[in-house]
């Protein structure tokens, strides 16, 4: 016992310098994410057959095919293929990033299709394009009720970049297997990564909360409208 | 009366379906400077679907739209937006932006697409709220204003555009009866100020005191139009007539 909590105490600095990775990860794949998320989510509902053909295909692969095949498809495979020599970082983030925006996509779609129809039309008769009509006035709406599932979203990315380890990139569990397999500390030290993990993930979703609080429109109740 | 004037908007032969149902067969109105036209007749006429195809938000199948003697191309984008610059719309159920103030509500047009600067088009905006007497409300959200607030900041927003034409779709029909008369009077200020609007509205005294014709739809046509005082006089055959009777006993109802 005395040995496990000093193996964890010595090894504390780093596991955390893993989280930095770890958060670094995260942060990368969701914006991605977002940014895939949204362009495809407009292209999913105003876009025409074609574009909507496409990124329904897109959707369906990324959400069929496990993250672990993906980071060994890109890293071995893809990667290598093209000439391209990215990090087992990049991966990691790139795939996570294209795998949230597949599922990012989904939710701002259904945000989209949630809002009132009448707001769309309102600004194109004040000669408003549909682009500055989607920028100014379906977005903005759509973000804000996007933020639950968001945060959601955010909590399975955390925990799916552990799977970063399997290509070698030194992140939370890499670096925990890495000490396990040294002192045979298995029990505290994977329980050290789960509560570092676990605290990552709180601390994210209680900061997307505030984010919803404080964007929050005056007068509509949270959750849902009227 | 009106017609030695020459016409800002004419719309000639506008046809619309949706799959089988045809939906507007073949209307035509034209519309002077300071004309002000009522819509009425049963729902499911093509009141609506006119209104929105004068605007292009709906895409007429067939037909001619002309503003200032200049023809709309309907597979123009550059032409579409531009006569919906000119020709301001009110909606019956307000379609206020909900994530912006009643102020913001009114600058984001200006800003987007008449391309003003912030101050200009606050400066603007405050002006349009001040002339509707919502100048005190500028910084609350549509969530937190009334229906006839809502409808108010909706007519200020339609205005601040500088439209030659108004088109309003049942402007009071969402209200509470006793929130109509705030945005009926706003309406009658904007006739009195000469604004060459139309409109479709089962709101008698609307009926009665604005128009310089009625256009009686159904089943997708103009079935009857003229000046109220020939159509809605006493002893008068015309559906017209016949509709507005109606009318006139619900609102005794209600009252």
């Amino acid at each position: 016992m005395q040995n496990a909590l000093s193996v964890v105490f010595d090894s504390l600095p780093y596991l955390l310098q893993g989280s930095f990775l770890t958060a670094g990860i995260v942060v990368f794949a969701m914006f991605l994410g977002l940014f895939i998320g949204i362009f495809m989510s407009v292209g999913l509902v105003y876009g025409n057959r074609y574009i909507r053909y496409i990124l329904t295909v897109y959707v369906w692969i990324f959400r069929g095919v496990p993250v672990v095949v993906l980071l060994f498809l890109f890293y071995f495979g893809l990667f290598a293929f093209l000439g391209l020599n990215f990090s087992a970082f990049a991966t990691v983030s790139i795939v996570l990033g294209m795998t949230t925006g597949a599922y990012q996509a989904n939710i701002f779609k259904g945000a989209i299709l949630s809002l009132p129809q009448g707001q769309f039309k309102a600004a194109s008769a004040l000669g408003m394009s549909d682009i500055q009509a989607i920028k100014s006035v379906v977005l903005p709406q759509m973000l804000r009720l996007s933020i639950p599932a968001w945060s959601n979203e955010y909590s399975i990315i955390l925990k799916d970049s552990a799977l970063a380890f399997v290509i070698g990139a030194p992140e939370i569990m890499a670096r925990t297997q890495f000490v396990a397999s040294r002192t045979y500390q298995h029990l505290s030290l994977y329980i050290t990564a789960g509560i570092i993990y676990f605290l990552l993930t709180w601390a994210g979703v209680i900061g997307l909360r505030k984010l919803e609080q404080y964007v929050r429109i005056p007068g509509y109740s949270q959750h849902g409208n009227q | 009366m009106m017609t030695d004037k020459k016409p800002i908007l004419r719309v000639t032969n506008i046809t619309k379906s949706f799959g089988d149902i045809t939906i507007l067969k073949s209307v035509s109105i034209e519309l002077a400077k300071g004309d002000i036209k009522i819509l009425i007749g049963p729902s499911g006429g093509g009141k609506s679907t006119l209104l929105q195809c004068i605007n292009c938000l709906v895409l007429p199948d067939s037909g001619e739209i002309e503003l200032d003697n200049k023809r709309i191309h309907f597979t123009r984008k550059q032409d579409i937006y531009r006569l919906r610059q000119q020709v301001g719309m009110i909606f019956q159920d307000f379609n206020l932006f909900d994530h912006l103030t009643a102020l913001d509500n009114i600058t984001v047009a200006l800003r987007k697409v008449k391309k003003m600067s912030k101050k200009e088009a606050e400066k603007r905006a405050r002006l349009e709220l001040k002339q509707v007497g919502l100048d005190d409300k500028e910084d609350l959200y549509p969530a937190q204003l009334s229906g006839g607030q809502k409808q108010r900041v909706a007519i200020a927003r339609a205005l601040a555009m500088d439209p030659k034409i108004l088109l309003l779709d049942e402007p009071t029909s969402a209200l509470d009866p006793t929130l109509i008369g705030e945005v009926i009077s706003v309406i009658k200020e904007l006739a009195i100020k000469g604004m060459t609007m139309i409109m479709a509205t089962h709101q008698i005294s609307l009926i009665h005191n604005l128009a310089d014709e009625i256009l009686f739809m159904e089943d997708g046509r103009i079935v009857e139009q003229g000046p109220p005082g020939a159509l809605l006089a006493a002893g008068n055959t015309s559906k017209s007539q016949g509709f507005c009777d109606l009318l006139d006993k619900l609102s005794e109802v209600e009252e």
